[in-house]
């Protein structure tokens, strides 16, 4: 149980128009992120469907049933916060049964759940600590703690690993993934982080100052991008656009190509380039090759590529994975 | 820069500064205490002398020095509810966002810059005055019989008038407290399903804890030597109701010019206040801590 019907939903604060009317239909044990750049709208999504923000217009549906007007705790969804949101002056334990507590549970079965939570996340070595006392990771594990014990019918995870080290955040986002398929509960989640929304996501909904761009799974997305913003922004390093006479020869107004699609050769090829700065990061090569009229193009190189700056290298698109966009920025199937 | 030269040398530097406040502080406190073992008194120049203990029997055997007593306490624990309690609640409101903020919190500082002695006559004139204040006005608007604040009920018309004084000072500090509040905490207990009040206990007042102890501590402070208030107002009277232990003290040396019985009834308000704040360090100062 845990569908989740968004229809023409609208937000607006006084006259800025935050959000215009959307549709979003999101299926039980689905895990959807929302993803896109920054001030896009959709941690406002979010706090709409938890009902922390009232919606300016249209219906939330959770389960079937309208909840627009349902007030936060009703609603039977768990959130965690950005900053964590742990209560500080409240032991680890007790940050968990905080919801337990409110709900009115026996002590007895307070300590149950809240014993099952911590084995899950394995929160037993500081469980009697306070939030003040943990790491960013161990917080992270308590606010994931406090919103399983609700049992809730979805999750939502607004940014939950912006404030995490690099090695720690791949961490967290294979514990997250764990816990989707051990729990297979309806998840959502916000970021900002392409990477994150590819590696976790069934279904990315991409978003752009409160438009939905596109929604599909990860490879979906990759593999064929509606438009040109969702082109430029699924995919690391991000795909070249060319404008302007060779895109023309392909009959569009912009032609997108992915890094990784482009044959590297010392000696022949389509478009002829000088390397500018090359990333070396051992499994891959990139290489920002400056090819006259047709700009900066990145292109991948995989393992040690040696060549340095300043070197001549010949540049060749595979045609198959060409994408074709129109002058209103639609990609041309 | 914590070399051993670099710390001698703060401490040459800082001495005078500790010497003067120690000076400032040893020797008025050094004559209390020779005062108060001397007899000592205005009306009998010449009769000078040693006399132990006496002066100490006779202000703790003084029948007024328990009222007086009991009198601090009431002064202090009354206006430190008061201004504790009303503090919080004025204070969350002023953090909701409302049309003139600024100047509503420019005005709610204000009784805190009224001079104690005006801001007491005002209320004792302008207010509580039985025939020509605010309060009888209203009274007698009402068809009721006006109250004589100051005579019916003197103690609690003077918690009254220093609470009013006091309340801007907690306001501020729990204010400022409540603005430190993380809204994704409220967020978050609004999620786990916490009705207004459980947020208000369980989220708000933890948060408030450290500003609460800040406030009883600066309060107590202050208001166990409450006095322009108490003189400009009811003389301590009427009898000892309104006294307190420093009232009590300037009636003992100023009123009956007996210096020596002052003094003794001063070193015995040190001793109390010392007492007093044990007590609240120990009870509440452990919030301070972490």
């Amino acid at each position: 149980m845990g569908s989740i019907q968004l229809k023409k939903v609208e937000k607006r604060f006084g006259d800025v128009v935050v959000i215009p009317p959307l549709d979003l239909e999101i299926e039980d044990g689905d895990f959807v992120v929302f993803v896109g750049p920054s001030g896009c709208g959709k941690s406002t999504l979010l706090r709409l469907i938890a009902g922390l923000e009232d919606v300016s217009g249209g219906t939330i549906e959770i389960n079937g049933k309208d909840a627009t007007s349902v007030p936060p705790a009703k609603r039977g969804l768990a959130m965690v916060f950005q900053s964590y949101a742990l209560y500080p002056h409240m032991s680890v334990r007790k940050n968990i049964a905080f919801p337990l507590r409110m709900a009115g549970m026996s002590q007895a079965e307070q300590d149950a759940k809240v014993n099952a939570a911590a084995k899950v996340l394995n929160l037993g070595d500081y469980i009697d600590r306070r939030p003040g006392q943990l790491s960013g990771g161990q917080r992270q594990r308590v606010a994931i703690g406090r919103a399983i014990v609700r049992e809730p019918d979805a999750f939502l995870f607004d940014e939950p690993l912006s404030n995490l080290d690099a090695a720690l955040r791949v961490n967290m986002r294979l514990e997250i993934s764990e816990l989707h398929s051990t729990l297979a509960t309806t998840m959502i989640y916000v970021t900002h982080d392409q990477v994150e929304a590819m590696t976790m996501a069934d279904k990315i909904v991409v978003l752009q100052a409160g438009h939905i761009e596109q929604v599909g799974s990860p490879l979906e997305l990759y593999r064929s991008p509606r438009n040109l913003f969702v082109s430029g922004f699924i995919g690391s390093p991000k795909m070249n656009h060319i404008t302007g006479a060779e895109a023309a020869k392909h009959g569009a107004t912009t032609i997108g190509i992915r890094p990784e699609h482009i044959d590297l050769s010392t000696t022949e090829g389509m478009w002829k380039g000088v390397v500018g700065v090359s990333e070396h990061l051992g499994s891959d090569t990139f290489l920002r090759v400056d090819v006259g009229d047709l700009g900066t193009i990145t292109v991948r190189a995989s393992g040690e590529f040696a060549v340095h700056r300043g070197d001549t290298v010949y540049l060749t698109p595979q045609a198959m994975h060409l994408h074709r966009f129109g002058p209103d920025g639609l990609a041309i199937r | 820069m914590a070399t051993q030269h670099s710390r001698s040398a703060a401490r040459l530097m800082i001495s005078p500064a500790v010497l003067l406040l120690l000076g400032w502080m040893i020797v008025p406190l050094a004559m209390t205490l020779y005062f108060s073992f001397q007899r000592y008194n205005l009306l009998m120049p010449g009769q000078g002398g040693f006399v132990g203990f006496e002066n100490y029997r006779y202000f703790l055997s003084d029948p007024a020095f328990f009222s007086a007593l009991t009198n601090t306490l009431l002064l202090v624990g009354g206006v430190l509810f008061i201004t504790v309690v009303g503090g919080v609640f004025l204070a969350m409101l002023m953090d909701q966002p409302f049309w003139g903020q600024g100047i509503v919190r420019v005005l709610v500082i204000a009784p805190f810059f009224v001079m104690p002695t005006v801001s007491a006559l005002v209320w004792k004139n302008m207010f509580m005055n039985p025939v020509s204040g605010l309060f009888a006005f209203l009274a007698k608007g009402l068809g009721l019989e006006p109250f004589d604040f100051l005579a019916q009920a003197p103690l609690m018309s003077i918690i009254l008038i220093v609470s009013w004084q006091w309340l801007p000072f907690a306001t501020l500090i729990l204010l400022t407290a409540f603005q430190s509040l993380d809204s994704e905490q409220l967020e978050a207990a609004e999620m786990d399903g916490a009705s207004p009040v459980s947020r208000f206990l369980f989220i708000m007042l933890p948060h408030l804890s450290r500003a609460i102890t800040v406030v009883i501590l600066i309060q107590t402070i202050f208001l166990l030597s409450i006095f322009a208030e108490i003189l400009v107002t009811t003389n301590g009277g009427p009898g000892t109701a309104s006294t307190n232990l420093t009232y009590l003290v300037y009636a003992q040396s100023l009123l009956q010019f007996d210096v020596g019985g002052g003094s003794a009834g001063g070193v015995i308000a040190i001793i109390l206040a010392n007492i007093v704040a044990i007590f609240l360090m120990r009870m509440i100062g452990k919030n301070l801590e972490t």
